[in-house]
């Protein structure tokens, strides 16, 4: 009992890192239709900012928002030279350029950086809490209220705020959304904006367990990417979901069959369940557009 | 018209000076992995080069003649190094290489120099570098063989004949590994359990969940490289196992010890002297050697020792000696007076190299460290 108790501890530590990254890729494409393949590299930024920053003096608190400020500034970048040059090439083309924009990043933070693994202290105290043989660290426990919170705050955001609704509105049709009134390019400029700094927040949360170097991020994305997928793109919720899913599944895989397969194992269950629910767990319905 | 002349003389001028220049030196050739996922070893071994080939020609070059340091970067691609080989053997005409990073890299290369019959000397860990035994191929690095050997030592010396391995599933990690599995029956240890992580895994509570509920288990060993060694550190704690902890050479840096953080406290590793050189005996036949170069990198380059500059060094100098015996740089003598190298002694052991052995290195070699209080002590 303790070891299922502890693959649960370990599965929800990974799951709660998987969800952070999936829930970044959620808004950037509920505003345009684009998975953001860069989305890794705005956690590594997140997190090797805040290192780098922490480096030179500054209190780590202020390291971390200004590492946040940082990587928005990226995002918006990402969006600008990148992405608005060319909107009017369809989501596929757009796709390709941040897999190009992901591969960028890598190569200037190899340069502005290092290439060696950082971390971070934890934000409080690093021994494990104890429950019934089995042990968690409490910034596992700091990830997961971090999951919690922006979840609810993206909520409130797209449910609750005019801006939200222009969101969905621009999700939902970009032409009609510009008809009446609505700043579509600032709207997506916007979804960039707050999926980096969700990615940032991201980095800097999970670098006390995980570390960071200036190639965390293909991994990441990868496996948020996966996550994303099987909670259903686009929901904030399947997401989180997702990511939890994905990091419990890995650790059974890892306990109980062998660590050896413990990503095949993880993404054969993806497979099944996208087989039977090709929109994901928590997927919108397929609405036909007419 | 005249503009074109200028550039034709400005060009002929710089043709005639790098060729005036080429032609009175000797060129040692080295391919590294600078940049790349190995960059970490690569990187202080191409400073380790340059610092002491400016050094050695400062003091008037080998046998009256200066030397030319080529260094080739293959990014750890072992295709690009093997077309770096046989630029440097056909348009470069070096007298020596020193180099290949990696294990991957040296064995791309090896062929072109069996060919060209020029000395290689090899800078990566993998024992089938040097068994069999090649002429014109040498290495400075202990393998892991070696490793694992010190480690069992060690364990014996405890009483302890028990062990779970967690390897990582890199190069280094499953090569390690296999090597310990070969070994462990002649040392007279048993291993018990294991189990492996991929070499970006986050969190290894799962697999060290497995070892810490066999209770025949007496010590853990982690063979692997990377962040993955400072996680199994960190959740080895976490779950906390009491356990003694083995980590292997490959992470012996100050950077493991950071990564790790208070979790390092009591983790032992066999590593070369180079990591303790303050702290060795004032009469290890090392200490004067290992303290010199750690002063003169550190001064140089403003950056922690690491063992892989080290392994450079080594190399370099075990080739200075030989062309100075050889008295030439005749490249069949020189290989011959490589392979006479006696009591050489370099920062990764004292160096008795023969015939039937192009490494020289035994086990005294390794120092087996502990880490107490974020810093490492030589067990004795």
């Amino acid at each position: 009992m303790p070891e299922f108790l502890q693959f649960v501890f370990s599965g929800l530590t990974v799951g709660a890192v998987y969800a952070l990254v999936a829930l970044g890729f959620t808004l950037i494409y509920n505003a345009s239709d684009v998975i953001n393949f860069a989305q890794g590299e705005f956690v590594m930024l997140g997190g090797m900012t805040t290192v780098f920053l922490g480096l030179t003096g500054v209190p780590l608190p202020l390291a971390a928002v200004l590492a946040v400020v940082v990587t928005i500034l990226v995002g918006l970048a990402l969006h600008r030279f990148a992405i608005e040059p060319v909107r009017a090439s369809g989501a596929v083309v757009l796709i390709i350029i941040t897999i190009g924009a992901s591969i960028f990043l890598r190569g200037v933070a190899q340069v502005v950086f290092d290439k060696r693994f950082h971390s971070l202290p934890s934000f409080i105290g690093g021994d494990a809490i104890r429950v019934g043989g089995a042990a968690i660290l409490p910034q596992s426990l700091v990830v997961l209220a971090g999951t919690v919170v922006i979840v609810v705050l993206l909520w409130a955001f797209i449910e609750r705020t005019l801006t939200g609704k222009a969101m969905i509105a621009t999700a939902a049709n970009e032409l009609a959304a510009r008809l009446v009134g609505i700043d579509t390019r600032a709207i997506v400029a916007l979804s960039f904006a707050i999926s980096a700094a969700i990615g940032a927040v991201a980095g800097i949360l999970i670098t006390p367990i995980t570390l960071t170097s200036y190639d965390v991020g293909t991994v990441l994305a990868l496996k948020g990417f996966a996550a994303a997928m099987l909670g259903g793109i686009g929901s904030a919720v399947g997401a989180v979901i997702g990511g939890l899913l994905l990091g419990l599944f890995e650790a059974f895989a890892a306990g109980y069959i062998s660590s050896q397969y413990k990503d095949a194992v993880a993404f054969l269950i993806i497979l099944i369940v996208l087989f039977a629910m090709p929109r994901g767990l928590f997927g919108p319905a397929p609405v036909e557009r007419v | 018209m005249p503009g074109h002349a200028k550039a034709a003389i400005v060009i002929a001028l710089w043709l005639a000076s790098g060729v005036g220049e080429a032609s009175a030196q000797v060129k040692l050739g080295a391919v590294l992995s600078v940049t790349g996922p190995a960059s970490f070893l690569g990187d202080p071994e191409k400073k380790t080069l340059e610092m002491y080939v400016d050094e050695i020609n400062a003091k008037g070059g080998v046998n009256g003649q200066k030397l030319q340091l080529v260094v080739y970067d293959d990014g750890a691609d072992a295709n690009a190094a093997r077309t770096f080989a046989t630029r440097l053997v056909e348009e470069d005409k070096i007298v020596a290489m020193v180099g290949g990073t990696t294990t991957g890299a040296t064995l791309a290369m090896m062929p072109v120099f069996e060919e060209a019959q020029i000395p290689l000397i090899s800078l990566a860990g993998a024992i089938q570098i040097i068994e069999p035994v090649r002429k014109w191929v040498f290495k400075t690095p202990h393998t892991d063989k070696m490793a694992c050997e010190k480690i069992f030592a060690d364990l014996k010396q405890r009483n302890l004949t028990t062990v779970a391995l967690i390897s990582g599933t890199d190069a280094f990690g499953k090569s390690m590994r296999d090597q310990c599995v070969a070994v462990a029956p002649q040392a007279g240890i048993t291993i018990a359990h294991e189990e492996s992580y991929g070499p970006r895994d986050s969190d290894m509570t799962p697999q060290l969940t497995n070892i810490k509920g066999k209770p025949a288990v007496q010590a853990v060993i982690n063979p692997g490289f990377g962040q993955g060694p400072a996680i199994v550190t960190r959740n080895y704690r976490q779950l906390g196992i009491a356990l003694p902890l083995y980590q292997s050479h490959g992470v012996a840096s100050k950077q493991f010890i950071d990564l790790a953080g208070p979790a390092a406290n009591g983790v032992r590793l066999p590593a070369a002297a180079l990591l303790v050189a303050e702290k060795l005996p004032d009469n290890d036949p090392q200490k004067p050697v290992v303290v010199a170069y750690t002063r003169a990198y550190q001064q140089k380059t403003g950056q922690p020792i690491s063992t892989f500059g080290g392994h450079a060094y080594d190399g370099l100098m075990i080739f200075v000696e030989a062309a100075k015996r050889a008295g030439s740089f005749d490249t069949a003598k020189v290989r011959d007076e490589v392979e006479r190298t006696k009591n050489f002694i370099g920062t990764g052991g004292i160096v008795n190299m023969s015939p039937r052995d192009h490494l020289g290195l035994d086990l005294s070699a390794l120092r087996m460290l502990e880490i107490k209080g974020g810093d490492w002590t030589l067990v004795q």
